[in-house]
C-alpha cells in the first residue's frame, strides 16, 4: 500500500462532488495528474534550457535558416559558387518578381493547381466511395478489394508510359496520374476507419434503436474520420509528387513546364523558385489538413485546439 | 431463505420482463438452461453469481443483443442498458449522446432535462471526453432513462468508479428509478451493492436462478449483517452463518 503525500493529497482531490459539477472545468483524476505532469515537464524544461524561455528557443529554431539564406547569400556574392550551381537568394527573388510582373508565374502556378485540384477531387471521391462500399460491405469487399490492393501495389508513377500512350501529353493523362496517386490513400484509410470502428459503440445503436442511416452518420463515419484524414494527409503528399512527374511529360504550362525549361537554359534561378513554390505548396497542404482537422475533429484530445485545461 | 413462486397468469400483467425457458449456449457450454425469471414492473433486482455464471450473457439476452437458442423473452415496452464502460461517443456533444436515436426535435430538450436530472445541467454542449468516469457513467444513465423504459439493464454500471462515486451512485440511480419506475435489472459482483440498493437479490447458478431473496423481508431492524453473510455463502465464499434469529 503506498501512502505517499502525493498519491494522498490526489485520492482526497478526486472525488466528484455535486459542486464540482456545476464547475466548468474537468475534476477527474486523470485531470490532476495531466496537470501535476505539465508542471513536471515545465520544471524540466527550465532546467534543461537554462535561460532561454520558450521564445528564445523560437528566435534560435527561426536564426538557423535565416543565417543559413545569409550565408548562401553572401558566398555566392564573393564568388565562391558559380550562379549555375546554385543561384543567390537575391537572384531568386529578382526571377520570381519578373516571372510575376509579366504574368507567367501565375499562369504556370495556375495551371498545375488546377491539375492538382481537379485529380485530388476525382480521386478523392471516387477513392471514399469505394471505402464507404468495402467498408460496409463484406460482398463489395469480396468484389472490389484484392483488385484495389494489387493496382495499389504498382507504383503509380510505373504506369507514366502506359498513361502516355492511353491519354497522349494532354491534360487528362496528368490529372489521371494525380487521380491515381490521391485514390489508394484515401480508399485504404477510409475503409480501415470504417472497420475499426468500436463494435462496443454500435451495439448502443442497436439498444438505441438508431435507424441504419443515424448509425452511419452519428457512428460509423464520426468514428472513421480521424483515419479518413490521415489518408487526405497522405494523399496530398502523394499528389504532389505525382504532380511533379505527370508535369514533365510533354507540356506548355505548369511549374514542371518551368523545371524543364530552365533546366534545357541552365536557370538555375527559376529552379529554385520551383523548389519553393513546392515546398509552399506542401506547407498549404498541410495547413488545409490541419483546418480540416481542427473542424471535424475538435471532439477528439490529439487534434482539440480550444482546449483550456 | 423465501424462495417467491409467481402465478404465471399474473405474471403477463405484472412483469416488466418475463423469460420462460431460455436456453444460450456457445458449442458444447450451456451459459442460461431452462431459465425462468419475472422483473416486476418497478421492480429493483440485482442478479449476483461469480464470475462467468452467465450473468452477463442473461443481461444481453434480455436486451436483445443476443439471440436466445430456446424459450421466450416477454417485454412490456422499450429496453434501456447501461454497460460496465459509458460508452458515450466521443465525437457527439453531450446531449446529442443522450438524445441518440430520438427524434431531433424533441431529443434535444428532452436530453438537456436528463441531464439536469443526473446532475450535470448546464454541460450539454461539453464533449464527453471533459467528463470524469463517475459523470460518464451519469450520462449513459441519463441516455438510458431519457426513453423512459420499462425494462432499465444495468450490466456492472458502477464497477470500473472509485468506493466514494459509487456510493453516490448507488443514491442516484435509487431516486432516478423510484422517479421513472421502470423494472431494473442490475448484474453486479459486488453483495454490498446488491444489499444496499435492491429490492430482490438473485443468484446465478449453473445457468439457472438459484436464489431469490426479498431484501426487505431479510433485513431485520435494518441489520443486513445476516442476509450478507447468507449471500455470501451461497457465492462460495467462506463466511460464518448468522442463525435465523
Amino acid at each position: 500500500m503506498q501512502t505517499t503525500g502525493i498519491l494522498a493529497a490526489e485520492v482526497f482531490a478526486v472525488p466528484d462532488t455535486a459542486e464540482d459539477d456545476r464547475e466548468p472545468r474537468a475534476d477527474s483524476g486523470q485531470e490532476s495528474r495531466k496537470h501535476r505532469v505539465r508542471a513536471i515537464a515545465r520544471q524540466q524544461r527550465g532546467r534543461r534550457g537554462g535561460s532561454l524561455g520558450d521564445r528564445g528557443f523560437f528566435i534560435v529554431s527561426w536564426l538557423v535558416p535565416l543565417t543559413l539564406v545569409a550565408l548562401w547569400e553572401i558566398f555566392a556574392r564573393l564568388g565562391y559558387i558559380a550562379p549555375q550551381i546554385l543561384s543567390a537568394p537575391s537572384d531568386v527573388a529578382r526571377t520570381t518578381w519578373n516571372l510575376a510582373r509579366d504574368g507567367s508565374l501565375f499562369t504556370h502556378l495556375g495551371a498545375s493547381l488546377l491539375r492538382a485540384f481537379a485529380g485530388f477531387v476525382i480521386g478523392g471521391t471516387l477513392g471514399f466511395f469505394l471505402g464507404v462500399l468495402v467498408g460496409f460491405s463484406r460482398l463489395a469487399e469480396a468484389v472490389l478489394d484484392r483488385s484495389l490492393q494489387m493496382a495499389r501495389a504498382i507504383p503509380f508513377l510505373a504506369l507514366l508510359p502506359l498513361v502516355i500512350i492511353w491519354f497522349g501529353v494532354d491534360e487528362s493523362g496528368k490529372i489521371f496520374l494525380v487521380t491515381l496517386a490521391v485514390l489508394f490513400p484515401i480508399y485504404i484509410n477510409t475503409m480501415l476507419g470504417i472497420r475499426q470502428v468500436d463494435p462496443k459503440l454500435l451495439e448502443v445503436a442497436r439498444v438505441t434503436g438508431l435507424t441504419a442511416w443515424g448509425r452511419i452518420a452519428k457512428i460509423i463515419l464520426p468514428g472513421a474520420m480521424p483515419s479518413i484524414l490521415t489518408g487526405v494527409r497522405y494523399a496530398l503528399a502523394t499528389a504532389c509528387m505525382a504532380l511533379v512527374i505527370a508535369e514533365t511529360i510533354a507540356t506548355d504550362k505548369g511549374i514542371g513546364f518551368l523545371v524543364m525549361d530552365a533546366r534545357e537554359f541552365l536557370q538555375t534561378d527559376v529552379i529554385i523558385l520551383t523548389l519553393v513554390i513546392y515546398a509552399i505548396l506542401g506547407v498549404l497542404g498541410d495547413s488545409l489538413a490541419r483546418w480540416l482537422e481542427g473542424r471535424l475533429l475538435s471532439w477528439h484530445p490529439n487534434y482539440a485546439t480550444e482546449e483550456t485545461a | 431463505m423465501v424462495s417467491r413462486r409467481e402465478d404465471p397468469v399474473s405474471l403477463a400483467v405484472t412483469c416488466a420482463v418475463n423469460v420462460h425457458g431460455l436456453c444460450r449456449r456457445y458449442g458444447e457450454r450451456v451459459i442460461i438452461d431452462e431459465l425462468d425469471l419475472c422483473i416486476g414492473r418497478n421492480e429493483f433486482v440485482a442478479l449476483l453469481g461469480e464470475s462467468g455464471c452467465g450473468k452477463t450473457t442473461l443481461l444481453r439476452a434480455l436486451a436483445g443483443l443476443d439471440a436466445a437458442d430456446a424459450g421466450t423473452i416477454k417485454r412490456a415496452g422499450e429496453v434501456a442498458v447501461v454497460f460496465q464502460e459509458h460508452r458515450l461517443m466521443p465525437w457527439l456533444p453531450l446531449w446529442a449522446n443522450v438524445a441518440l436515436g430520438m427524434e431531433s426535435r424533441t431529443g434535444r430538450a428532452l436530453a438537456r432535462n436528463a441531464l439536469g436530472e443526473v446532475g450535470l445541467s448546464g454541460r450539454e454542449n461539453d464533449w464527453p471526453r471533459k467528463l470524469s468516469g463517475g459523470q460518464a457513467q451519469r450520462v449513459a444513465l441519463a441516455r438510458a432513462l431519457v426513453r423512459e423504459p420499462r425494462l432499465l439493464l444495468l450490466d456492472e454500471p458502477f464497477a470500473a468508479l472509485d468506493a466514494l462515486t459509487r456510493i453516490k451512485m448507488h443514491a442516484l440511480v435509487k431516486e432516478l428509478v423510484a422517479r421513472h419506475h421502470p423494472g431494473v435489472l442490475l448484474v453486479t459482483h459486488d453483495v454490498d451493492e446488491a444489499i444496499a440498493i435492491a429490492d430482490r437479490i438473485l443468484i446465478m447458478r449453473h445457468g439457472r436462478i438459484a436464489v431469490s431473496l426479498d431484501v426487505a423481508a431479510e433485513t431485520e431492524n435494518g441489520n443486513t449483517a445476516c442476509l450478507r453473510a447468507n449471500l455470501l455463502n451461497e457465492l462460495g465464499v467462506d463466511v460464518p452463518r448468522f442463525a435465523h434469529a
